[in-house]
């Protein structure tokens, strides 16, 4: 780790000696956290899963703790997208009841009021899962009883760029689906200025159970979005991702994935369009820890300008996990010559009856299909626009919600707006 | 209308057209024949715009415009059309969605009203009745997964909707059976009239027994070395080209 980063690993461990009395929940947990992290420190280029990004531009920040009682509550409502259905909140990483519209057959709490700490991030392995299990102030707690279809929730985390100082937040989310329970869930990140949002989402799908997520993320430019997922399937449920990175400065969303039950299985379908000089990070680690899984995952990003991005695939197969059926899929487009892509697939199987794919492509927009557009009468930035907004399309018209398809459809307009301006 | 003047194009130093002269009047279609690697396809190319071709003398002027400084897209607004002897599939781009943007950026560029879905709508459903195209055409991919005539129908498709004043077409006779050959040579006869003009590349006569050319062009070794009536590619079809470059050289 260097100096600097040190330097702000410790910021926040000061943070939290300041804190400790005032947090919620396991106190043991969480000093226990504050241990490992503190051992750890944040990561740095020599640590391999980190290899591709680098949290250097974090030591640049300052950071501070949001403000306690929001000066103007309505302050980010014009990040507020206008989605009719049952929402959750978050401000700054808080719950925010009167911004939020409960749904009904859920069981819903925040973090501060029922603090609980799961066991899947498992205790000291990651930096990040150990920075917010020490900071976690508050959070949504999603329950599916069994058999409930909840129909469609959204969980909504703004940052309010009300403290106007760089702040960093740390939402603890837990989502349990019981047997048989239903739930499509629309997460949404949005905000302004420069912040960390460093979330971590421990995820329970139950027998037969089926999570449909669609996660937008449309943070600031400016900001940092570091996340932690951490989902354990039991048999036969089903968790479908729909990830797409649109915003951040720096965005990682580490996705980690148990099929723990026979016959569970894992969809993601991720898009990232990424421009300018920002950097965009999909690591994966899916677990089929049971026979007859499935799990599928296709990523497609878009670069431009000095942009990086990066897929980290790891499936690993234990050894009683027969008639497993991985693959992983990822397709980058780059814009510029500046821009880069770090692809790694890793594949670690330990059973011998399974079927186990992963490929990679990385290119260049097509000359023939330009020509083509433009001999119609296509501008070349126009038709440069249309072959990017196709590339991206496959991921977006398959999205499960139409609301959830109009917003994506809107942020990827935009960011196509804001390239060829 | 389109007047060609010693042009002379080359692919990576390689001279493929050594010197074209040819004059195409308003309101007439000319057909230019030849064997393969005479150059057909390069002229094609050149006019249209395609990166990768080297102009080293000549010109070519649409209407009096210097038709080689101009980018695709405007030579497009400027009333040309290619039809591609290989159509590209786009992927992920709705056939709809492509023929409206494109109609619309050639009207934007001439300075006309764009049309509106219902608009366009109406339009392109007429003309994919006339193509005996089946409507479901218009909400696939472009080209994706569609068969070698239904490619080349959707060439024409596009013809049809985009009214250029100038349309070639590279072998669009290739891979086709006689009846969608008789549905795209009704195509471009649909479009005949005194503002339109069409250069008409093929290897065979047999497209030109559905599209009656006003004046036939023999392409041979990236000269034209000869010119006549239609009766010129009957002689071809039976002396073929040999004869005819022979007598040419």
């Amino acid at each position: 780790m260097s100096a600097a980063l040190a330097e702000t690993a410790h910021s926040f461990l000061a943070r939290y000696e300041g804190l400790r009395e005032h947090l919620p929940g396991d106190g043991a947990a969480r000093q226990a956290a504050a241990a490992a992290f503190a051992a750890i420190g944040l990561p740095g280029p020599r640590d391999e899963a980190w290899k591709y990004t680098s949290l250097r531009p974090l030591a640049e920040i300052a950071f501070h703790a949001p403000l306690a009682a929001l000066a103007d509550p309505h302050a980010p409502s014009a990040l507020m997208p206008a989605l009719d259905m049952p929402r959750l909140v978050l401000v700054d990483g808080r719950m925010q009841p009167d911004l939020s519209v409960l749904p009904d057959g859920v069981r819903v709490s925040g973090f501060a009021a029922a603090p609980e700490f799961g066991a899947l991030p498992g205790a000291g392995r990651d930096a990040m899962a150990a920075l917010n299990t020490m900071l976690a102030e508050d959070g949504a707690r999603i329950e599916i009883p069994e058999g409930v279809d909840a129909g469609v929730l959204a969980v909504i985390s703004l940052a309010s760029e009300a403290a106007h100082h760089p702040v960093d937040f740390h939402p603890r989310h837990a989502i349990r689906l019981g047997a048989g329970a239903r739930l499509t869930l629309l997460e949404l990140a949005r905000g302004h200025g420069v912040y960390l949002h460093n979330p971590l989402t421990e995820l329970h799908v139950g027998a037969g159970a089926t999570l449909v997520a669609v996660r937008l993320l449309e943070e600031s430019h400016r900001s940092f979005h570091l996340s932690g997922t951490y989902a354990e399937i039991a048999d036969g449920g089903s968790y479908e991702l729909f990830l797409l990175h649109l915003g951040a400065g720096l965005a990682r969303s580490e996705i980690d994935v148990t099929l723990a039950g026979r016959g569970a299985r894992f969809d993601l379908r991720a898009a990232q369009a990424i421009g300018e000089a920002r950097h965009g990070d999909i690591t994966t680690v899916v677990r089929h820890a049971a026979p007859h899984c499935a799990s599928r995952q296709s990523v497609r990003t878009v670069l431009d300008g000095r942009a990086r991005g990066v897929f980290q695939g790891r499936i690993e197969v234990a050894r009683g996990a027969q008639k497993t059926d991985g693959y992983q899929m990822s397709q980058a487009l780059l814009l510029s010559p500046d821009a880069e892509m770090d692809t790694k697939p890793q594949l670690e199987i330990y059973a011998d009856d399974v079927k186990c794919s992963h490929g990679a492509t990385i290119g260049e927009l097509d000359a023939d299909q330009l020509f083509y557009l433009q001999s119609r009468g296509v501008p070349q930035a126009q038709a440069r626009g249309m072959l990017v907004h196709a590339f991206l399309a496959e991921t977006v018209a398959a999205l499960p919600h139409a609301g959830a398809r109009e917003l994506a459809e809107a942020a990827i307009e935009a960011w196509l707006g804001a390239r060829s301006a | 209308m389109l007047e060609i003047t010693g042009l002379a194009a080359a692919i990576d130093g390689k001279d493929i057209l050594r010197g074209i002269d040819l004059k195409l009047p308003q309101g007439e279609v000319h057909a230019i024949m030849g064997p393969n690697g005479s150059g057909k396809s390069t002229l094609s190319y050149v006019l249209a715009g395609r990166d990768g071709y080297e102009v080293t003398a000549g010109s070519a002027r649409l209407d009096g415009a210097d038709l080689l400084a101009m980018t695709p897209d405007a030579r497009a607004a400027a009333g040309l059309f290619l039809a591609f002897q290989y159509p590209v599939e786009l992927p992920g781009v709705g056939n709809a969605n492509f023929l409206r943007t494109a109609l619309n950026a050639q009207r934007r560029a001439r300075g006309e009203s764009e049309l509106d879905a219902v608009q366009f709508l109406k339009l392109a459903r007429a003309a994919t009745k006339q193509l005996a195209m089946p409507d479901d055409m218009l909400k696939r991919n472009v080209n994706v997964g569609f068969s070698g005539g239904e490619k080349k129908r959707n060439e024409v498709l596009q013809m049809a909707l985009l009214r250029p004043r100038l349309a070639i077409l590279d072998e669009t006779d290739s891979g086709l059976d006689i009846d969608a050959l008789k549905i795209v040579a009704e195509g471009v006869n649909a479009l005949r009239g005194p503002a339109f003009s069409a250069l008409v590349i093929t290897h065979y006569q047999r497209l030109l027994d559905y599209i009656v050319p006003d004046r036939v062009h023999v392409l041979v070794g990236g000269r034209i070395v000869r010119s006549g009536g239609p009766e010129l590619a009957l002689a071809l079809e039976a002396d073929g080209y040999a004869a005819i470059a022979a007598e040419a050289a």
